[in-house]
């Protein structure tokens, strides 16, 4: 598969590792915004080639993770409710609200749907005007233009039985609210390839500059991850706070300036509050004032939903870097992969699940070492 | 099918076993996704509720004592969307799937059963291809359909044809194969290639057109277990990675038997079309359903041998020794990746859904 | 988060409402929303998240990617010190 396979070469890893192991002298912390990075890291074993002095702190880019408990309880809500069909991407069905996930309202008799696309729950509106279709609207950048477009050829066509429920994310604010918080460790960032495949880099150079810290716009193939941390090592060692594009081959400066005109029209930026982290002003979207008709949260009189997230999770030091995961009291007891607390515990890219499906190799009875060894692994395949 | 689910549950204030479900009262889709919410269903409801050593051994069928013969019993019901689907059909399924269930104790299938429950509605042209499709696959595999039953449900109440079938078959005398005889050093040999029925059945529901075709890998595996257990009768464990795919078979396999699986990421034979597809849609292959596939743990004296008598067979072409049982991180199943690295390959949940982060 | 993957524009939808496209992912091939991409051409690539083509990809920014990273691992064996001159390649086409 062309752009995927050469970018997977383990030769051509091998030599983007050596030159990091042969460039980095001292510790460095470098934070990887996007899940789907994470994914990528944890699904190659990315993390366990890198040098020592390399630590990646999986940061809070899966918007899964952080859509805040009271959207969800909305969603819960609304899901529940007759003559409402509710359509998501099949990643939010597990995440839990305060006493259940969207399997349960549709085990329940909810009608709740998997959709691939928003393209997908705005036919089943054309398809059933007799019922109100619900889009969850979460996502980051990267999924706002499919989101905008929905809506806009919604109320191009006059489906209104069609709504969002919006809990869109900004990545920028988010790396702003984390190299403000006092303790925090990051000293690179790796941003993230397809939020900037829409949005364009223009809103990094003004970061990078006020924080003093490098911004490297990378893919999500292992070679494209690797070059993202090479190139941020070798700022961090030679103390510049550049904004590098290293995944050129999707990301150009100005962005995708269709998109880029659907989302000025469609939404409107607001402060939102991300599970694990609390609120982070201008860090959302919400629709603008011309789609309010189409706004979920009002048309099902949700607005009243509020819900307090456990105080024993500290799912948003895990974020920033500042405990491990094992640190926090609710680890592994009160808060596993079956009965998460927070974000970090969701999903299984979370930093909380991957050291707890970790954990459970390395501490198991009769170990003798976490590791496949080293020449086994440079004889395989 | 919110009537059925709010039928099948449980009131969770009438449980006696020690560790109740611990976040879902209600029946979910994951408890039929073949993961861990399965496993859970199993241990916390059945298995108590049931309470016997033959259950208890959780393997794809029991291996019974009965006048002197040793007799495989397996059952399974087959629920599936579409009903015809590129490379079979539900008919295909309920024969097969029982068939290799048997042939996964080593035993030769023999007789089958079947129940058809139907909903009000349907045409009888569906059911009348649904059961040639079963006469066809059931004379292929070399067994009988022995007795039946029907039962019809209101409109609404039933997802057009579900069928249930059980079979019997003898188990050889010398053959002992089940989940718990896996060994530090066993090989781990998978029949070819793998992913294709569930991105077959998903093609078709998430409307995806491929450039070659792809067809579910439908088939009857007991002719090529024979042939396996020509070469050697002590083949330690045979699986066949139907729902949860290849991951959930592996990792059943490890804690049954309290070893640890290493996998070689890129031995796993896994076609290209099932990784796009699979990449696109954020599914793992790993975790994705095959019907006519089998894993297979060998002493590795014997596997070279295994692997060539399977190679010869026309369901065992793409045979593929995978990996190795190993002392490590029992209970395990951990992956040596392209790139080098290392990943925990867990027991999935439940079913899997397209993803988007 | 976004999953996207890279794809073959294999055909058009001009008259499709919102405009869509047939998009080819290595033999397998689904319809994607073409309307944030009003000029892309057949055979171009675009990477496709949740129905969408979002972005063209650069075939000559691939190359260049890879042709660095073959260059990283000759340059070390041959002259030792990588480093210093992939970052002066580097500088050389980093404008962006």
């Amino acid at each position: 598969m062309k752009y995927i396979d050469e970018f997977n070469d383990p030769d051509l890893a091998r030599r983007l590792l050596d030159e990091i192991r042969a460039t980095v002298t001292r510790p460095w912390a470098l934070m990887e915004v996007c899940g789907g990075q994470t994914h990528s890291i944890i699904r190659h074993g990315i993390d366990q080639l890198l040098p020592e002095e390399v630590e990646l702190i999986h940061g809070p880019g899966c918007p899964v993770c952080v859509t805040p408990l009271d959207v969800i309880d909305q969603a819960l809500e609304i899901a529940a409710r007759p003559g409402v069909m509710f359509c998501s991407f099949g990643d939010m069905l597990r995440v839990p609200g305060t006493d259940r996930d969207l399997f349960r309202v549709k085990g329940e008799g909810g009608d709740v749907r998997v959709v691939y696309s928003p393209l997908d729950a705005l036919d089943l509106a054309r398809k059933h005007p007799d019922r109100q279709v619900v889009f969850f609207a979460i996502g980051f950048e990267t999924t706002a233009p499919a989101n905008a477009m929905a809506v806009h050829q919604a109320r191009r066509l006059g489906l209104d039985n069609f709504s969002l429920l919006v809990s869109h994310v900004r990545v920028p604010p988010a790396i702003a609210a984390i190299m403000t918080a006092p303790e925090c460790r990051v000293q690179g960032f790796l941003a993230a390839g397809h939020v900037c495949s829409v949005m364009g880099t223009a809103e990094y150079p003004e970061l990078a500059e006020r924080h003093r810290v490098p911004v490297v716009v990378t893919g999500f193939e292992p070679l494209d991850i690797l070059e993202g941390i090479r190139r941020a090592v070798h700022q961090l060692e030679r103390g510049e706070h550049r904004v590098e594009n290293a995944y050129p081959r999707a990301v150009r400066e100005q962005g995708n300036p269709a998109a880029l005109r659907m989302l000025r029209e469609v939404f409107e930026v607001t402060d939102r509050n991300w599970r694990g982290i609390g609120p982070i002003p201008d860090s959302g979207w919400r629709l603008s004032e011309a789609y309010r008709a189409y706004d979920a949260e009002i048309r099902f009189d949700v607005t009243g939903i509020r819900t307090e997230e456990p105080a024993v999770c500290r799912a948003g030091e895990v974020l920033q870097g500042l405990i491990k995961p094992t640190e926090c009291e609710a680890f592994g007891t009160a808060c596993t992969p079956r009965t998460p607390l927070g974000a970090t515990m969701v999903s299984n890219e979370g930093a909380c699940a991957a050291y707890h499906l970790y954990r459970r190799m390395t501490d198991g009875p009769a170990q003798q070492g976490s590791r496949i060894p080293r020449e086994e692994l440079n004889t395989v395949g | 099918m919110a009537d059925l689910a709010t039928e099948a549950a449980v009131d969770p204030a009438n449980w006696t076993c020690p560790a109740p479900l611990r976040d879902q009262p209600v029946v979910v889709m994951g408890h039929g996704g073949g993961g861990a919410l399965s496993a859970e269903l199993i241990e916390q409801i059945f298995a108590p509720a049931y309470g016997n050593p033959t259950l208890a051994a959780l393997a794809d069928s029991a291996v019974l004592d009965l006048g002197g013969a040793r007799l495989a019993f397996s059952t399974d019901s087959y629920v599936v969307r579409p009903l015809f689907f590129p490379g079979g059909s539900l008919g295909d399924l309920a024969v097969n799937g029982t068939v290799n269930d048997l042939a996964m104790s080593g035993a030769r299938p023999a007789y089958l059963s079947t129940a058809f429950v139907l909903e009000e509605g349907v045409g009888l042209d569906v059911v009348g291809r649904v059961a040639q499709a079963m006469g066809a696959a059931a004379k292929a595999a070399g067994v009988t359909i022995a007795t039946g039953d029907t039962k019809v449900v209101e409109s609404g109440h039933g997802d057009g044809v579900y069928v249930t079938t059980a079979g019997v078959g003898l188990v050889p005398d010398g053959v002992d194969i089940r989940p718990q005889r896996a060994r530090p050093g066993d090989a781990v040999i998978v029949s070819g290639p793998i992913g294709l029925h569930g991105v077959a059945i998903m093609s078709v529901r998430e409307g995806l057109e491929f450039g070659v075709e792809i067809a579910s890998d439908t088939a009857p595996l007991a002719d090529l277990v024979a042939a396996m257990l020509a070469v050697t009768k002590d083949i330690h464990v045979l699986r066949d990675p139907t729902r949860g795919g290849l991951g959930a078979s592996l990792n059943e396999i490890a804690r049954a038997s309290g070893t640890g699986v290493r996998l070689r990421e890129r031995a796993v034979p896994v076609p290209d079309e099932v990784a796009n597809a699979c990449g696109f849609l954020g599914l793992d292959p790993l975790y994705v359903a095959n019907e006519g596939r089998l894993v297979a743990f060998v002493p590795a004296p014997h596997a070279e041998a295994v692997l060539a008598a399977m190679r010869a067979h026309p369901h065992g072409g793409g045979a593929v020794l995978v990996g190795e049982c190993v002392e490590d991180h029992p209970g395990m199943v951990v992956m040596a990746t392209g790139l080098g690295g290392t990943r925990v390959v867990d027991l999935p949940l439940g079913e899997q859904l397209p993803r988007i982060c | 988060m976004c999953l996207a993957m890279p794809g073959k524009v294999v055909s058009i939808d001009h008259r499709a409402d919102p405009r869509t496209g047939l998009i080819d992912f290595g033999g397998v091939r689904k319809q994607a929303c073409l309307e944030y991409l009003p000029d892309v051409r057949v055979g171009e690539y675009v990477i496709v998240h949740v129905g969408f083509a979002l972005q063209r990809l650069d075939e000559e920014s691939a190359r260049a990617s890879l042709e660095l990273f073959q260059q990283l691992g000759l340059l070390e064996e041959e002259f030792g010190d990588a480093w210093e001159q992939a970052a002066r390649q580097e500088s050389g086409s980093e404008t962006r």
